[in-house]
């Protein structure tokens, strides 16, 4: 099969945006087999360095992309029909293993594929593999997988970030149009920041967890990985709207997101947040890079208005009490009963000890630990009850906040990526990382990681965060930024990440 | 030294209902092979998410009510958390802090008297799988069915209001039945559809002496309940007398051995860590679903109980017996309502004949005798038109068909002969032939009538009536001699 234009222009169908992928497909310049091939070629040839997958789906992609092009011949394609795309491995999926990079799920097979993943079926998008996190996406680096820890394409020696380290890097490298995540505190939009590529976590309700292997189940939520803000908003639509096997997901309409990008932010008020500056550790680049893009807002016509959010400084402490308090019951049924690692003993006790001793890695057992703590009769109301009532009084200073403001602006990590083993050794640190995504979670608020720069060679990242449900103006404010700003037309160096 | 006994219960009840508490498989598992009503949901696997069964809570609303509890306009799920095979996601999904019903009361009948207990609270959770454990020339191994898994479950927590066994014996039959009345639940204990454990202590009259509260499991039928706590109650009467120290435990009832027997503590020294439930949102109950549960509410077995005794001038007796089951009690209204009368009579019928013909008094329908037939048969027996004997026999002769009695009748000749004349035929014929019980009755021995009225039903081939044939033949042999 040839294409046209393929004498006169070379496509690089790995460089593709999915707007641009989306009309070639259309056009049926490119088939989507080409495009599945052009990936896999493109896998085989970085994942020896990046580290993105746990497991490859190239037959999978191959049967599935020579559907999508019956589905484009028939003129039935939808926007990610033929596109491929990466999964985060902690989506279930029915053709491949999904083991949340634990021991204890090596090799599980879901027996039903959760709902974004039936949407993304349905719609005829190609899975390319499912990607590398952080065990139970519980990390910031993927140094927690239990598998191997994936590379930062722009730097190996650095991490990618986390828990969807594996995501965020497959967008940079190319290795997929785009990828799906999961954003706890932060697991979309810190990896996307040291990565490079745009990052979305959804309002809480937008996208169904139906499928998501949970870690904390009144913040999690799934969001892409792209390239651009308009690939995002592209899948998003794909993947959003209520969803009757989720109580938690919003019967509300989904509106048309890439329809949306108007390319301005003419009068759009947007809020800084001094608490979003000024914190211990935050890197004179990451600052510096960051404070050129509220610039270019104001630049571009919005106008900067100063807002408080004094209850964001404790949204790390409330973070951790929430989440593991959930976590620690969510991680319960492996017990090496029904499914998973089982390891021998003689009596029940021993079997549970010994296959959650020897399946779970240490941070999910220091979570299940905190967690259980917290819960404990005794200390729940000083812990779990105190972390609620404050996580009510974070909201209510977004709530305030949005009253004068559309979207806030902050950065989306106080650093770029970090080397490879400089945090694993003090968990605190690691948590760290996460101090600005975590008020957006807790608040259940939408967010958005985009390129705004580098510092030190290494990309730094915007978060925009907006109201309940309006992702339509944080998706705006994003793709004005880009528009004028290009920084997420650069890309690592390929081949000088190979030839390392 | 004299002991008052306290008694608590709390009481487990499947909700019936098609699907199960937070997923679309059927609730109905008792005859479904193992693991066959399952799905990812209710076998816990990674990545599932509850969704709240609405006909469970609309069923447990209604307990709440028939139970005289208020209901809350907002009630939440928990999460309880233990790890045990039987349940699938290592916690139950259950309520705590804010079930859907509370402060409710049952008033119970303790020979004739009126007792009066109190609800804590009902809440609905899931039920758990079933485990199994066999040993075979393997060694010993544990199985699973997973087909109860996620079965709703309600839970009723009664306050500590009884105080003797057989209180709380009546306590349980009268929350069965009114769950039964309601359709909340089948009731059935034998088949654990219906499971209660009790706390039980003792307290001195002059209240020096307050025993420690136990808990008893393991008891699997109404009389196992009553059985189980006298041992109780005497157990600890006896031990406090002694002056021996109880402790605060859970036992278990075995049924074979009839006694209780302390559980090893350190099993039950749970904490549950509770936590509101992040995969369900709060339920708010609004005006209009509730005055739409209140308007499908039945009317309640005691109210009901009143009314077919004043209604009816029924006895106690009657009344108690017919509004027991809902079932009983609408079939023997629409009885009445077909006969248009003969409320006492019907009442004997169904608590007489249909009980002693139906396999199981919630299914007289089983019996294959609809209420308009009982009714044409009572009004014929009533009327004199044929004798008891043939109404029992037509109960029979007509189960399952859709004759009716009264062309049954006509057709096979068995109305009752009233014509005096023809009567006093057979009855000088019966004389006649019977001339040594005819001596006999003369004699003296009256009970001789009877075989003489024996002998003209035989004669009228079922269309006699007894009463009839006794007068005309008391008439001739008391009056005239000469024969």
């Amino acid at each position: 099969m040839t294409h046209i234009g393929a004498t006169t222009e070379m496509v690089v169908p790995v460089d593709l945006s999915l707007a641009e992928a989306r009309r070639l497909l259309d056009k049926r310049e490119l088939s989507a087999v080409e495009l599945a091939e052009a990936h896999i070629a493109r896998i085989e040839q970085v994942e020896p360095v990046v580290q993105a997958f746990i497991t490859p789906m190239f037959e999978q992609a191959r049967e599935m992309a020579a559907a999508a092009d019956e589905t484009i011949a028939a003129g039935e394609a939808r926007p990610m029909t033929g596109i491929p795309v990466g999964l985060k491995d902690i989506f279930c999926t029915v053709d491949a293993p999904t083991t949340a990079a634990s021991k204890i799920l090596a090799g599980y097979r879901s027996p039903y594929d959760g709902t974004v993943v039936e949407r993304l079926r349905a719609d005829k998008a190609v899975f390319v593999g499912k990607l590398n996190t952080d065990e139970f996406a519980m990390g910031s680096s993927t140094e927690n997988s239990a598998f191997f820890t994936t590379r930062n394409p722009w730097d190996p020696t650095r991490v990618p970030g986390g828990s969807s380290g594996g995501s965020a890097a497959a967008v940079a490298a190319g290795q997929a149009i785009a990828t799906l995540g999961s954003d706890t505190g932060g697991s979309i939009r810190q990896p996307a920041g040291f990565c490079g590529v745009v990052g979305l976590k959804p309002t809480y309700g937008r996208v169904s967890r139906f499928g998501l292997i949970a870690f904390a189940s009144s913040l999690d939520q799934i969001g892409p990985f792209t390239r651009s803000v308009e690939d995002c908003a592209m899948i998003l639509g794909a993947i959003a709207g209520h969803d009757p096997r989720d109580s938690t997901s919003a019967p509300l309409p989904v509106p048309d997101y890439a329809a949306g990008l108007t390319g301005s932010v003419r009068g759009m008020r947007i809020g800084i947040a001094r608490e979003f500056s000024a914190v211990e550790g935050m890197e004179p680049g990451v600052q510096a890079a960051c404070e050129a893009a509220y610039e270019t807002f104001a630049k571009l016509g919005a106008t900067l208005v100063p807002v408080e959010l004094p209850y964001s400084k404790y949204a790390l402490p409330t973070y951790y009490i929430t989440a593991p308090a959930e976590a620690s019951a969510n991680l319960a049924r492996y017990d090496g009963v029904k499914y998973g690692l089982s390891s021998e003993a003689e009596t029940l006790l021993e079997t549970y000890l010994r296959t959650r001793g020897e399946g779970f890695g240490p941070e999910v057992k220091r979570r299940i630990m905190l967690g259980t703590y917290s819960l404990a009769s005794g200390y729940y109301d000083a812990y779990y009850v105190k972390a609620q009532k404050v996580r009510t009084l974070i909201k209510r200073d977004f709530d305030r906040a949005f009253e004068q403001v559309d979207v806030i602006l902050a950065p989306t990590s106080p650093t770029v990526a970090f080397p490879i083993g400089a945090r694993t050794d003090d968990p605190l640190q690691m948590y760290l990382a996460d101090i600005f995504t975590i008020p957006a979670n807790m608040a259940g608020l939408p967010g958005i990681a985009i390129p705004c720069g580098f510092s030190d060679g290494l990309p730094v990242s915007l978060q925009i965060i907006g109201r309940a449900f309006d992702e339509a103006t944080v998706l705006r404010a994003a793709h004005a930024y880009e528009q004028a700003s290009g920084w997420h037309t650069y890309r690592p160096d390929i081949a000088r990440l190979v030839a390392r | 030294m004299d002991f008052e006994t306290i008694i608590g219960l709390e009481l487990h009840a499947q909700v019936l209902t098609h699907s199960k508490m937070y997923c679309g498989c059927s609730a109905s598992y008792s005859d479904a092979p193992p693991n066959t009503h399952v799905c990812p949901v209710c076998l816990g696997l990674p990545g599932v998410l509850p969704v709240i069964n609405r006909a469970a809570v609309e069923k447990t609303v209604m307990t709440g009510i028939a139970l005289n509890c208020s209901i809350p306009r907002y009630n939440k799920f928990d999460r309880k958390n233990y790890m045990y095979p039987d349940l699938m996601k290592g916690y139950q999904v259950s309520q705590y802090d804010l079930p859907i019903a509370v402060n409710g009361y049952v008033d119970v009948d303790v020979n004739g008297r009126e007792v009066r207990v109190g609800i804590t609270r009902v809440h609905l959770e899931e039920d758990t799988a079933r485990l199994t454990h066999r040993s075979g020339v393997d060694g010993e191994r544990s199985l699973v069915d997973v087909n109860r898994s996620g079965v709703p479950l309600m839970e009723i927590v009664s306050e500590p209001d009884m105080h003797s066994p057989e209180e709380a014996r009546e306590f349980l039959i009268a929350v069965r039945r009114i769950l039964r009345y309601i359709g909340a639940s089948s009731g059935n204990m034998e088949e654990g559809a219906f499971r209660c454990d009790a706390n039980v202590s003792q307290r001195s009259t002059d209240g020096s002496i307050i025993g420690p509260k136990v808990e008893i499991k393991n008891m699997n039928s109404f009389r196992s309940v009553e059985r189980a706590l006298e041992y109780e109650v005497a157990r600890q009467r006896a031990a406090l007398r002694n002056g021996e120290t109880l402790v605060q435990e859970t036992r278990g009832w075995l049924e074979d051995r009839a006694i209780t027997v302390g559980q090893r503590s350190k099993e039950y020294a749970h904490d549950y860590r509770y936590f509101p439930e992040p995969d369900l949102p709060p339920v708010l109950l609004d005006e209009g679903f509730l005055a739409a549960v209140e308007s499908r509410m039945p009317e309640l077995p005691r109210v009901r109980q009143r009314r077919l005794r004043e209604q009816y001038g029924l006895s106690h007796a009657d009344a108690a017996l017919l509004a027991d089951e809902k079932a009983v009690a609408d079939y023997y209204e629409a009885a009445v309502t077909a006969a248009g009368g003969h409320a006492r009579e019907i009442a004997h019928w169904v608590t007489g004949e249909l009980f002693a013909i139906a396999r199981n008094r919630s299914e007289l329908g089983e019996v294959g005798i609809p209420p308009t037939s009982l009714a044409e048969i009572v009004s014929m027996v009533v009327a004199g038109e044929v004798n008891a004997l043939t109404g029992k026999e037509l109960l029979t002769t007509l189960a399952g068909s859709d004759v009716s009695p009264r062309a049954y009748v006509a057709q096979h000749g068995l109305a009752q002969v009233r014509d005096a004349d023809a009567v006093r035929e057979v009855v000088l014929e019966v004389l006649a032939a019977n001339p040594d019980a005819v001596a006999d009755y003369r004699s003296g021995k009256k009970a001789a009538i009877g075989y003489l009225i024996g002998q003209g039903m035989r004669r009228m081939k079922g269309a006699g009536n007894p009463d009839a044939l006794r007068r005309t033949m008391t008439d001739i042999l008391d009056n005239d001699s000469s024969s």
